[in-house]
């Protein structure tokens, strides 16, 4: 885990989301999943978005993913932001998708498909997932 | 057999106010739109029983259009009345309830308005459409992932969809500038247009990156004004002062949330639907449209809608825009206005109002041939989707 100014606008859990947060600080990329069809939830929400289903359950994800896409942004939106910066969506293996920021690779290098695992980075009280290339063993 | 709606309604009214840095109240612009309207189709305010309102982005930032429009504008003989919201796919799905409604009998001549404010004196126009990054307070729960990773804006899902459709198809940067350089080729001859400075390739590169992979010339304009259109019914139309632009087809196409797991929403959007639903109803199919006013709010978006209406196949929108087919003196003229990129950005009313002009053949100089116009609206990050087929012929 990194230190970082905490700045940024960080959420602020809620009753919903406190489990994935709380593995967040545990070093683990927590997901809600349906009981009933399996499909795991992202955001964490009441009803499965395929069944409806209101019954599901906590379970960590592998933590690996690929890049879906990805864009550098430029535009100044809010001040802790440096320009330019990834913004980059992840498919994880289990399927959703999480809007996050890739660490540990130049702008320049990012690629659609790349391989990637989570890391966690803590910021004043929220710790939050990112993303890093999987180094080649 | 003839579909029962097809060629059923025409439009006979059309408003619009000017565009760009006008500081009024959506109330004022709308009301101004709607005067011109009646006029422009010869009718008196009480001709009016139905009125269908939507709101652009000050419809839930505050100043937006509501169903007080009915009391400020003295409508006191509606027998239809809706405040709707499918985001840049509205203005098409108000000229297709309207349709309905009259069809039904529901209604003889329906209003539909837009009118929208987000520029306000003194600040920028990316501060109308900022979003969550001058949030005060912090976001609660999972949603708040968004703004932690700097997702910011409208900018930056229409780029993540454009990166995708590059990395898959090999799409290149050129493809999109040659959209945007066309678009503006058009606007030079748009009286309304806010930007008719010519640009060329060349300045498109040059422009700044807003997020890459899109420019500031990929990225549509911020407008206040308004737009208003009458729907009537045909037989009544032949009789009423404009040339009657006739709706031959329609279609709706919503695939809904773009991050969920499995959607494909950055490459194959709602419009696949809505173009088979409309190509039916009107009876004719890509090869024979002759002019297209498709909504683009960022270059990528008429890539891939051109794509999905079948002109291309799914990939190939890149090479299909490639010989400047879009631009004035191409074989698929498009956007003839300028667009949101270049003319103004009405939403769903940018298409709408340019398909309106062109099927009167009151485009002047950028005149095309009008007979039969694919009119477009998407929006919500590519998640909705509505159309209609204009022609000036009856069906
Ligand atoms: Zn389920």
């Amino acid at each position: 885990m990194t230190e970082t100014q905490p700045t940024i606008p960080v959420p602020e859990p809620d009753e919903a989301s406190r489990p994935f947060f709380d593995g967040a600080a545990a070093g683990r990329l927590m997901l809600m999943r349906c009981i009933d069809c399996q499909t795991w939830r992202l955001p964490a929400r009441q009803h499965c978005d395929v069944c409806l289903s209101d019954r599901y359950t906590w379970e960590a994800a592998s933590g690996r993913g690929r890049v879906r896409t990805f864009g550098i942004m430029h535009q100044r939106y809010h001040p802790a932001f440096q320009v330019p910066y990834n913004v980059t969506v992840v498919e994880l293996d289990e399927g959703p998708r999480l809007p996050t920021n890739l660490v540990e690779v130049a702008n320049e290098d990012i690629y659609v498909g790349m391989s990637v695992e989570v890391v966690f980075e803590r910021y004043d009280d929220v710790t939050l997932p990112r993303f890093r290339p999987v180094r080649d063993l | 057999m003839a579909h029962p709606l097809r060629g059923v309604a025409a439009i006979t009214g059309l408003g619009m106010t000017a565009m760009g840095r006008i500081y009024r109240s959506t109330n004022e612009l709308a009301a101004e739109a709607v005067a011109t309207a009646i006029a422009d189709a010869g009718l008196r305010k009480d001709d009016i029983d139905g009125l269908l309102i939507n709101a652009g982005i000050t419809g839930t930032t505050g100043g937006g259009l509501t169903l007080g429009l009915q009391n400020y504008l003295g409508l006191k003989n509606l027998r239809l009345l809706n405040h709707m919201n499918a985001a840049g796919s509205t203005a098409a799905q108000m000229v297709q309830y309207a349709t309905m409604a009259i069809h039904a009998g529901m209604a003889t001549h329906v209003l539909c308005v837009f009118a929208d404010a987000p520029l306000k004196e003194g600040t920028s126009a990316g501060a109308a459409y900022g979003g969550a990054a001058r949030n005060p307070q912090r976001p609660k729960g999972m949603a708040g992932l968004y703004a932690a990773a700097g997702y910011f804006g409208a900018n930056t899902p229409y780029a993540l969809a454009a990166r995708r459709h590059m990395a898959l198809y090999g799409t290149k940067q050129d493809h999109l500038g040659i959209i945007a350089v066309g678009q503006r080729q058009w606007a030079t001859m748009n009286p309304l247009a806010q930007m008719r400075e010519p640009i060329t390739l060349e300045d498109y590169h040059a422009s700044r990156w807003i997020i890459e992979p899109l420019h500031l010339l990929d990225c549509c304009l911020v407008s206040n004004g308004a737009v208003a259109v009458i729907v009537s019914p045909a037989e009544r139309a032949r009789d009423m002062p404009q040339p009657p632009v006739y709706i031959h087809g329609m279609g709706q196409g919503h695939p809904g949330d773009s991050g969920r797991a499995g959607s494909e929403w950055e490459t194959e959007t709602g419009a696949r639907i809505a173009a088979e639903t409309a190509y039916r109803m009107a009876g004719v199919g890509p090869s024979d449209i002759t002019c297209c006013q498709i909504y683009d709010c960022y270059t990528y978006t008429v890539l891939v809608t051109l794509e999905d209406y079948g002109f291309c196949k799914k990939g190939e929108g890149g090479p299909f825009v490639e010989d400047w087919k879009l631009a004035p003196g191409g074989s698929l003229p498009t956007n003839t206005g300028g667009g949101e990129l270049s003319a103004y950005y009405m939403w769903g009313m940018t298409p709408l109002s340019e398909g309106i002009i062109q099927g009167r053949g009151h485009g002047g100089e950028r005149q095309v041939k009008n007979d039969v116009i694919l009119v477009t609206g998407n929006g919500g990050n590519l998640s909705y989707h509505a159309c209609l087929i204009l022609s000036p012929h009856p069906a």
